[in-house]
């Protein structure tokens, strides 16, 4: 048995489809945010497996992956900050109890 | 034709993968998902090492696991009692979610096996990334090396520092 690219397309592909899943059923603002990393390191994963099969004398992907990490930790950092600015105000972190910014 | 061992290693990552992540999103109690993200962020790393990156492996178990999985932690003891699960999920927004889940699937699944050329490439030969070449291109302005990136992170991250002071403080 030979493992190819697809072999590792596939993990990915659930991994990014249960962030969406989490993203869409999920209220509390943090498990949103986990979500969220799921999706981003599913297609850091495509990054690293593209590079690998189908370039493996560049090592563009490997850095994007790089770069796309230390973006996700600055990314996480701020929503955190926020999410806690938020809950200091509103006692709740839940999506659907603050809609006080609607209007 | 790969190594018994490879194999067996490939299915450990592959299925460790998907469990971790369908728990994340499956289990109730906040905590636990931040968890089993752990796990899964772990396995991430380690087929980042089954693919020959141990410098990207590292780099993600030290900023994945060891720091934003640390922030997940502290947000979640910060705002939230620990032992509360989340209501129940309304079938509507279920429904909904599964939907957006499978749409997703379908359309790239479509996409991959309308290339199932390229699907099933092997895994050709490579020489492992050497840290030298790596240090070399993250520092060079040449073809291919990074230097403009790396410096445009380093502005982000000030600004995410100052963002995140700014928006933390208390007024």
């Amino acid at each position: 048995m030979d493992i190819t690219i697809l072999y590792y397309l596939v993990p990915s592909l659930i991994m990014f489809c249960c962030g969406v899943y989490g993203f869409i059923t999920r209220r509390n603002m943090i498990a949103m945010l986990i979500s969220l990393e799921l999706m981003l390191n599913a297609v850091d994963i495509n990054f690293v497996v593209f590079n690998r099969f189908l370039y493996p004398e560049n090592m563009e992907g490997m850095f994007f992956t790089l770069f796309a990490i230390a973006i996700a930790a600055a990314e996480t950092a701020l929503a955190i900050a926020i999410i806690i600015n938020v809950f200091r105000s509103a006692k709740n972190i839940s999506v659907s109890d603050l809609s006080k910014m609607k209007h | 034709m790969e190594s018994v061992g490879s194999i067996i290693m490939y299915l450990v990552i592959a299925l460790s993968i998907i469990l971790f992540s369908v728990l994340t999103v499956t289990t109730r109690k906040i905590l636990r998902s931040a968890t089993f993200l752990l796990f899964t962020l772990f396995a991430t790393a380690a087929l980042y090492f089954k693919l020959d990156y141990e410098f990207l492996g590292a780099v993600q178990i030290a900023v994945y696991a060891g720091g934003i999985v640390v922030l997940f932690v502290f947000s979640i003891f910060l705002t939230t009692h620990p032992g509360d699960s989340s209501e129940k999920l309304v079938s509507k927004k279920k429904v909904l979610g599964v939907f957006a889940a499978l749409l997703t699937f379908a359309v790239a699944a479509f996409a991959l096996l309308y290339r199932c050329g390229m699907a099933l490439t092997k895994l050709p030969e490579m020489e492992n990334p050497k840290m030298h070449e790596i240090g070399t291109a993250l520092m060079g302005t040449g073809e291919y090396q990074y230097l403009l990136p790396f410096e445009a992170i380093s502005v982000l991250l000030l600004a995410c520092i100052i963002g995140g002071v700014v928006v933390a403080r208390k007024r």
